[in-house]
């Protein structure tokens, strides 16, 4: 089961790794992480997605999160209504302006921007699920060659009135 | 304000927490914190000779106390020679902050001489970890260091403090901090108030129940409450390796240790049982056996402070987050208040079917004119101390024996490394409980294996004069090895043999100490006597006993917590 928590602790030096390594020590699967400050310079914000077997790893590794003494708060998003953003920033080869006219049209469709060109290479941001990112990333690869793709890996946040404050 | 030395205020926040005792071995890295402590006259430090020993004494200590305990160690080897220790302190909930020196904080990253990232090396086995990068940190460092390592779920703590931020010349005020609130770091005590009846409802409710008590009863100092509780409505109680003491072990309503080498008793009661309430046990695998076959007619009840340990291996029906001792204070409360009675005729009905598994006399062992029974000598020991000595152990067949035959009266009396199994714990065990306790007989059990893991330690007895029996049930092989080897390998004892076990009695000598060995049975009692009556030596008394005696009963692997081999011919029908 894919699963997204999104844990709320101190910013400090160490916190990180004590995260990482709780994951590591405990045989738990991280499939992206992402973590920064936040308005509170003092806080800051992970998004772990990870694939558990079922419900009782996933309240352990809940529970053993929270034990860390720097984690303020822990929940978990997929159960209830949130939204999931990842980052992608692709680099392509375009050669002969057909190319780069379909990658153009390729990447209005997805909404995705270029954000910067030189004589060959475009280089283009996209936001969105992890799907559409994947489908993105398939058509653009028939029009023109991927040199490098970076991927943010999910940041995720609950709907309405819930909030992970500290 | 007071103007002090990054150094200083070391040795001063340490004084100011309390601390009068500190194990430690210097080096390079912190010998301006050294400088501080020999200027110092309110702290008492032991030099160890090895840094492990440091860590087992400060762990003991507090085991016996309850008190912090506390280790400093240079950088590099000295920090990670502890590393075993902080691994058995973590692994049984002990509170310990281990100071570690570190290289000046413009060479770390650079392999400076010395150089370990301890931070980094301790991580899986702390509770927290801190490292000042200013001297100014140091006193709210050591605070929150304290205040974390004693709280909650206790553990040990490691400060990593640089050279630099030590110099003796850089003064800087210190206040050392009154009080401290953490926003990430609120543990929870008292347990919720709809929880403490549903518990209430369901112990009195239950025809066969069994109270299971660990090592945290101990550590909540809850005996008073699980006594009160266990006589109010009769229960049988059973306690873990690192719950004995916990409940008195001559009670008649005590039905021995559970598990892999409990009682026939305990662990058919815990089969049987239609409630199992635990007080601060964790449902560890050297309980449980396989946890697909555990207990399956028991509605499980838990109180754990801490949340992780609750429906970790076995799924609770009833989870109470809380101290033991607030939780069943406040179900004792309860049952006052309401006038709350379980039902004595099933409860009796249950203890007569436990009394027929305690018929079965599971500890009862043939004695030989040959050899020493390692069984006699622990009754042995019971008897010359009237049950009233700490008693450490080490890890083995030893430490199961005395585990199985000293009754322990009270709580920290039985000081033994259970979660991480750490041989070499027991003779620095046994030094920390001696400086917390010199008016008490300290005894340390151990194995012909165990004891050479930190016999150097010997050394520190004479410098410091501690004064402690060593009892070595010697059967010149890796016991608890063998027997398995034994039982499961088809009897090759591959590297179970100590062919070469030194003179224990000259190499006592060697460190000024007294040395007795024992080959006859009638020779164990005077030489115990003796013992105990020299009260300001170190006697280590070798006792050659039977080698081919094994521990039993022993759960049989995958079965059930009542499959259990009885004797070497006997098991139980699975």
């Amino acid at each position: 089961m894919r699963r997204i928590i999104a844990v709320l602790l101190e910013n400090e030096s160490g916190a990180l790794s004590r995260v990482v390594g709780l994951f590591s020590q405990r045989a738990y699967n991280i499939e992206s992480l992402t973590v920064s400050p936040t308005n509170d310079k003092t806080l800051s914000r992970m998004t772990i997605t990870t694939d558990v077997v079922n419900h009782a790893e996933l309240e352990q590794m809940m529970k053993q999160l929270h034990k860390l003494v720097d984690v303020l708060r822990v929940t978990e998003l997929t159960q209830s209504a949130h939204v999931e953003r990842e980052l992608l920033l692709v680099k392509v080869r375009t050669v002969g302006s057909e190319a780069r006219e379909e990658v153009k049209r390729t990447c209005d469709i997805y909404r995705g921007q270029i954000v910067d060109i030189t004589q060959n290479l475009y280089t283009i941001q996209l936001t969105g699920v992890g799907s559409k990112l994947d489908a993105f990333v398939a058509t653009i690869s028939d029009a023109s060659e991927i040199v490098e793709v970076v991927r943010s890996g999910v940041c995720g946040i609950a709907r309405g009135d819930k909030a992970l404050r500290g | 304000m007071e103007m002090l030395s990054g150094a200083e205020m070391v040795v001063r926040s340490l004084q100011d927490e309390g601390i009068e005792h500190i194990f430690g071995y210097p080096g390079g890295s912190v010998l301006d914190i050294y400088d501080a402590i020999f200027q110092s006259d309110k702290i008492e430090h032991y030099l160890v000779r090895h840094e492990q020993a440091a860590v087992h004494m400060a762990d003991a200590y507090s085991r016996a106390t309850g008190k912090v305990g506390c280790v400093l160690v240079t950088a590099g080897p000295g920090a990670t020679n502890c590393i075993t220790g902080i691994a058995t302190a973590y692994m049984d909930s002990i509170p310990l902050v281990v100071l570690s020196g570190q290289v000046p904080t413009f060479w770390i990253g650079d392999d400076a001489f010395q150089e370990t990232d301890m931070i980094g090396v301790s991580r899986p086995i702390v509770k927290h970890s801190f490292s000042c990068r200013t001297a100014e940190e140091i006193p709210m460092a050591i605070k929150k260091a304290f205040y974390i390592a004693s709280t909650g779920r206790p553990g040990p703590v490691v400060i990593e403090l640089p050279k630099d931020v030590q110099n003796p010349l850089n003064k800087f005020p210190y206040e050392y901090p009154e009080n401290i609130s953490l926003r990430s770091y609120n543990p929870t005590l008292s347990g919720h108030k709809g929880q403490i009846k549903r518990a209430v409802a369901a112990l009195v409710n239950a025809r066969k129940p069994v109270l299971y008590v660990g090592g945290g009863a101990i550590i909540a100092n809850a005996s008073k409450q699980v006594l009160e509780l266990a006589e109010k409505l009769n229960l049988p109680v059973t306690n873990t390796l690192m719950g004995l003491g916990a409940f008195p072990g001559e009670h008649k309503q005590f039905i021995g240790m559970l598990g892999m080498h409990g009682t026939y008793e305990a662990n058919n009661s815990m089969h049987n049982a239609d409630l199992i309430f635990s007080c601060g046990a964790r449902f560890d695998d050297r309980v449980t056996n396989n946890v697909d076959k555990f207990c399956p007619n028991a509605k499980i009840m838990h109180i754990d402070i801490d949340p992780t340990s609750i429906s970790k291996n076995i799924h609770a029906d009833l989870p109470i987050v809380g101290s033991v001792e607030v939780v069943l204070q406040q179900m004792l409360d309860l049952i006052e208040e309401t006038q709350a009675t379980n039902d004595s005729e099933s409860i009796n009905a249950w203890w007569d079917q436990i009394n027929e598994w305690r018929a079965k006399d599971c500890l009862a062992y043939k004695t030989s004119d040959t050899h020493i029974k390692p069984q006699q000598v622990i009754q042995c020991l019971y008897k010359v101390t009237k049950g009233d000595a700490i008693v450490t152990s080490d890890v083995g067949q030893h430490q199961m024996v005395a585990a199985q035959y000293y009754p322990f009266k009270e709580p920290r009396q039985w000081i033994n490394s259970g979660g991480a199994g750490t041989m070499g714990f027991g003779l620095p065990a046994a030094m920390g409980c001696k400086i917390a306790f010199p008016d008490r007989p300290v005894v340390c059990v151990t194995g012909d294996g165990s004891i050479q893991m930190n016999i150097q330690e010997l050394s520190t007895c004479m410098q410091y004069n501690i004064p402690l029996v060593i009892l070595l049930l010697n059967n010149r092989s890796l016991g608890m090895v063998k027997q398995w080897q034994k039982m499961f390998y088809g009897g090759r004892q591959s590297h179970s043999y100590m062919d070469s076990v030194p003179d224990f009695v000259k190499l006592s000598e060697a460190y000024n100490h007294i040395g007795i060995k024992v080959d006859k049975i009638e020779e164990l009692e005077p030489a115990l006597i003796r013992a105990f009556e020299l009260k300001d030596r170190v006697v280590f008394i070798d006792v050659a006993i039977d080698p081919e005696e094994h521990v039993y009963p022993m759960q049989i692997k995958s079965g059930s917590m009542e499959d259990m081999y009885l004797s070497k011919t006997e098991k139980t029908d699975a």
